[in-house]
Order: C-alpha cells, then sequence, then structure tokens
C-alpha cells in the first residue's frame, strides 16, 4: 500500500462514492439483457432508449441485490422513493437518469476496514447506469471531439451507488475501503466487482485541512480505474491542494479527472451549471417500500461476511498469520477461493500450503477455479507436504488438474514424476547414507554445515525429483531416531 | 412581473427574470428579451396560484410523492425481446458503425 498519506502538517479528508452494476440479468426498469461487451446498440428497448410512450417498471432482483449491500453495510432498509435527475448529455437519450435523491434505499451504516479502522456509510441508492459515449477526432480528448458515438448498452443497467461519510485519512485506507467493499459485493454476490469492466467506479471528494480545524475545500476526482489509480489520484491531489494553500491561494470546488499518463489530477469543466439537476420525483414509478418480512429474507440470504470468512481461514493457519499469509487470506476471501482452502483442510490439508497454492496457482487461472475438485486439490496438497512431489512438480500438477481434473497422483505419473512415497523416499536416502559414511557420522555428531551435501547427493540419486525440504526433513528425522 | 396580489404581500415574489433566464438556460432555450419578460410574468402568476397550497394546514399529513395508493410495483428479472438495431438507428439524426453520432459535447476547457 501507498505510504505517504498527506502532506507534512496537513491532514487528509476523503469520501468514496462507489458506484457498482448489479448482477441482474436484466436491466432497472426494462427487460433488456445486463451484459457486458455486447456489440453496441443491440441491448435496447423503447424504454431504455426513452421513447416516447415507454413506461419503467422496477426489477425485483435488482431493489433485492441493493438491500443485501445495505444489510453488509448496517444501513437501514428505508421506503424510497425514485427521482429524475435532469441534465443534457447525450449519455441518457431521456436527457434525465433515474435516480434516488432525498429518500435513498438504504440510509446511513458503517463498513469495518481489515485494520480495524470503522468508515461511516451515509448512503446506498438505487440509480441506472448511462450509455457510453465514444469521441471520435480532434484531439480526442471530450470537448476537442469532432463528435461522439454513443452505445445505449449500459443506458438503464440497474448500480447502487455508496457514499461513504468522509472519514477516510489517507490514500491507503481509501484503497482498504475500496477493496473491502468490492470484497462485500462479491461475497454477497450483489456485483462481479470488477474495475477493469468498469462495473465498480469509484470517484473520491478530497480535501486537506490543518488537524483540528474544519474541513477544507473539496475536489471531486474521476475516472479512477484501479485500486493503484484511487491511491495515486488521492495523493497528487493532497500535495495539489497542500501547495495552493501554502502558496496563500484558495482550493476551487471542483470536478477534476484523474490522467493517469501524467500522473495528475486536471480540470474537467466548470460545476457553474453541473449541479443544477432539477431533481423531481419520477411520475412514472410509484415508491418502494420492502416490507419486514421481504427485508428479513434478503438478510437471511446473505453468506459469512468477508471479515468472518478471513477469520476461518486465520483459525485453520493457527496463530498469527505472517503478513504474507495476511495479503493471502484477503485475496483468497476477495476471490472466493476461501472455500477451496477450507474444503481441502477438512480433507487433511495443510492449510499453510493451501492457502499458498490456492492463492497463488489457484488464482492465477480463476475462470476455472470453479472446476477444481476439493478432494483433489486436497491429495495433492498432501503430496506435497509429505515431499512425494516437490514444489515445481506440485504446481505443474495444479496446472493439470485445473485444465482437465483427475487423480493427482495419476496426473504426475503422466507428467513424468515419480512420486516418491515416503519410503521410496527413505531408501534412496538410506542408500546415499551408506554411500557418505563420513558426511553421515559427522551430521549425526551435529555438525549441521553437512546437511546441504547431504540433501544434494539424494537430490541427485532421484535425479532432482525429491523435494529439498522434505528431504531435510527425513535425515533430521532419521538422526533424531539415532540419538 | 407579477409581485402576487394584495394580501400576499408578505410572500416573496414567486420567480424573476434572472431565475427564468437560468432555467431556460438548462433547458437550452433561447429567449428574447420581450419573450423572457412575458414568461416571467406567466410563470409568476402559475407559482404564485400554486402557492396558495401553502395556505392549507398539512402538519398532520404525511408528503406523498405519487397520487396513486401503490406501492412496490416489480416485474420479475426477467429478459424481454429488444428491437431491431437498424431500425432504431434508422429512426437518428445520424449514424456509424452501429452506433447513435452525436455533435460534439462540450467546448474545451482545462
Amino acid at each position: 500500500m501507498s505510504g505517504i498519506s498527506a502532506p507534512a502538517g496537513w491532514e487528509l479528508v476523503v469520501g468514496l462514492e462507489v458506484h457498482c452494476e448489479l448482477a441482474t440479468r436484466t436491466k432497472l426498469f426494462c427487460g433488456c439483457p445486463n451484459a457486458f461487451g455486447a456489440e453496441p446498440n443491440t441491448n435496447v428497448c423503447p424504454v431504455c432508449l426513452g421513447l416516447p410512450g415507454s413506461l419503467p417498471v422496477l426489477n425485483r432482483r435488482a431493489v433485492e441485490l441493493a438491500m443485501r449491500i445495505g444489510a453488509a453495510l448496517n444501513a437501514e432498509i428505508a421506503p424510497s422513493v425514485f427521482h429524475r435527475k435532469n441534465y443534457f448529455y447525450p449519455d441518457m437519450p431521456k436527457d434525465f437518469q433515474i435516480s434516488q435523491y432525498d429518500a435513498p434505499i438504504n440510509r446511513g451504516g458503517r463498513l469495518e476496514l481489515p485494520d480495524g479502522s470503522v468508515v461511516g456509510i451515509e448512503r446506498a441508492h438505487l440509480e441506472e447506469d448511462t450509455g457510453k459515449t465514444t469521441h471520435v477526432g480532434g484531439t480526442g480528448r471530450i470537448g476537442g471531439a469532432d463528435y461522439a458515438l454513443v452505445d445505449y448498452n449500459r443506458a438503464g443497467v440497474p448500480l447502487v451507488e455508496i457514499v461513504s461519510a468522509p472519514d477516510i485519512r489517507s490514500a491507503a485506507q481509501a484503497r482498504a475501503y475500496a477493496g473491502e467493499l468490492r470484497a462485500i459485493l462479491v461475497a454477497t454476490g450483489s456485483s462481479d466487482g470488477r474495475m477493469e469492466e468498469g462495473s465498480m467506479r469509484v470517484d473520491a471528494n478530497v480535501s486537506v485541512r490543518r488537524p483540528g480545524a474544519p474541513f477544507g475545500t473539496r475536489c471531486e476526482i474521476k475516472n479512477l480505474n484501479s485500486m493503484r489509480s484511487l491511491g495515486r489520484a488521492i495523493e497528487f491531489e493532497a500535495a495539489r491542494q497542500a501547495e495552493v494553500l501554502e502558496g496563500g491561494g484558495t482550493v476551487t470546488q471542483e470536478t477534476r479527472h484523474w490522467d493517469e499518463d501524467r500522473g495528475a489530477t486536471l480540470p474537467m469543466r466548470s460545476k457553474e451549471e453541473a449541479d443544477d439537476y432539477r431533481y423531481f420525483p419520477e411520475p412514472d414509478l410509484v415508491p418502494l417500500a420492502p416490507d419486514g418480512r421481504w427485508q428479513a429474507e434478503v438478510a437471511a440470504s446473505i453468506g459469512p461476511l468477508p471479515a468472518e470468512r478471513r477469520a476461518v481461514l486465520q483459525r485453520l493457519l493457527g496463530g498469527e498469520p505472517t503478513p504474507a499469509q495476511a495479503d493471502q487470506v484477503r485475496s483468497l476471501v476477495a476471490s472466493d477461493l476461501d472455500a477451496l482452502v477450507v474444503a481441502a483442510c477438512e480433507r487433511g490439508a495443510p492449510a499453510s500450503l493451501a492457502l499458498v497454492r490456492a492463492a497463488n496457482e489457484v488464482a492465477a487461472d480463476l475462470s476455472r477455479a470453479p472446476g477444481l475438485d476439493p478432494g483433489a486439490f486436497a491429495k495433492l496438497l498432501m503430496l506435497e507436504g509429505s515431499g512425494e512431489l516437490s514444489a515445481s512438480q506440485s504446481k505443474a500438477v495444479l496446472g493439470e488438474l485445473l485444465v482437465g481434473g483427475g487423480d493427482p497422483a495419476e496426473v504426475a505419473r503422466r507428467l513424468g514424476f515419480e512420486p516418491m512415497d515416503g519410503g521410496a523416499l527413505d531408501e534412496v536416502i538410506l542408500r546415499v547414507i551408506a554411500e557418505h559414511p563420513e558426511d553421515w557420522a559427522r551430521f549425526v555428531a551435529g555438525e549441521d554445515k553437512v546437511k546441504g551435501p547431504l540433501v544434494g547427493a539424494v537430490r541427485r540419486a532421484t535425479d532432482n525429483q525429491a523435494d529439498p525440504a522434505a528431504v531435510a526433513r527425513h535425515l533430521d528425522e532419521l538422526r533424531a531416531a539415532r540419538a | 412581473m407579477t409581485p402576487g396580489g394584495a394580501g400576499r404581500a408578505s410572500r416573496p415574489p414567486a420567480i424573476g427574470p434572472e431565475q427564468v433566464r437560468h432555467v431556460a438556460r438548462l433547458a437550452r432555450l433561447d429567449l428574447e428579451d420581450e419573450e423572457l419578460a412575458r414568461f416571467t410574468s406567466q410563470l409568476a402568476s402559475v407559482l404564485d396560484y400554486a402557492a396558495e397550497l401553502a395556505e392549507l394546514d398539512v402538519e398532520e399529513l404525511q408528503p406523498m410523492s405519487h397520487p396513486l395508493p401503490l406501492r412496490n410495483v416489480l416485474r420479475e428479472d426477467e429478459p424481454s425481446p429488444q428491437v431491431e438495431r437498424d431500425e432504431v438507428l434508422a429512426e437518428a439524426p445520424a449514424a456509424e458503425s452501429g452506433r447513435f453520432r452525436v455533435p460534439r459535447i462540450l467546448s474545451e476547457e482545462g
């Protein structure tokens, strides 16, 4: 994570607005497919094109997923109303976006981060996504383009916008918040949380102040397409604002665009009229007021949240995880691989090894991970743990298991790895000891520096099939048996 | 401009020319001076009439956002037919590469 959080003498104040696309089959107000990557303007109908006479009807599943997010964030699920947010921009063919204004579905809430800090949630409301505009010709920048092309496939896709309180105090904490929120979205099945596909988008409201002083003037930073951009943009913006203030200037409240290549935020447009959206209640939609029974059903449908799932993995490890293991635990839960680790450990696999292989090799082939049989995974980990397969052999077998499944021992044989069972390895070791009586005697006498050459000799005798760690462990055991 | 009828002097004027100009700009309407004066007067009288509601005692009433006594009108998350792209784009003033072609959006700033 980023080291610098604020320029010396200044306190950073950040609030995040996270838009996430809900994992529904269809759009928020019509039955067009909610799908990423389709041919332009193929998932459109009179409703999402805003044609006269069409009427929106709210998607039940979208409401449920919004309620899941609210429940996971300890928000109050409240009676809510949809409003029209009016603006002229071709990304919405209706010239307004249906959103929630003063009566959002989820109000208040809190999110606890892995380091124990808590960030308040102000609201999490439902709204429709906008279409996608591509600027063509000219300078390539919005204002310099000759014209724009618009694809309305995304127009009307259900979104939940989650607005945090200005409780975040460093770029690292902002990233941790976004990461934990994404893990919650994935864990509750509300959204796939993919920043690279735009299904999770983060805007940051950034200001600086002298410690203890009232909040300073904030700027809203847009175009944060990755966790890395989020951290870098906040650090840049804090430094920029501190420099303006230290030079005797004032910060202008404005929307700024993060330019990844330049590593800088740049002013986007005048906000003179941008904020005048003339919200009014959407007359074509009636109020939404989920009753207590529906709320209870939704709350019950949410599985364990990421924090709880991380705790399960940590208990399997036993004892305090190393920093590397803590990272593995976080990433496994975030990518939904923790259940695989738990299942493998229940079948006898060593926990730390299960963690490493899942966080590295399995996570690297995430699309195939759901097809991996936990029993086979556990058996492989036990073969590696006992030294019958070396680490590199185990990784190769795991690659095969991910692609085609099968029995780990058979796959190992097919790959030409003679799985060394414990007994076979002992035989080789005994033979090597017989061939190197002096080294062995010195080792037994406590001279650990001859262990390396002995391990090397065993490895050579097995055509490098034996795992060095396992050989060393067997040597130690043999020595202990002699003592 | 109509500053409200007698007996309502305590209420500020419903709308002035600056506000009308602002609203017209938001709606991308280019008003002549004569139109601005006329619409200000007309809008003020409409708003003034609506403002009579303020004389009612609504202390005991819940705000409502919709006149129909309905809540939770929902549909299932099931796909329904889309429209043909060519058919839709044929209705647009301009199209290119399967997309709607629109004039450039903002003048260069910043």
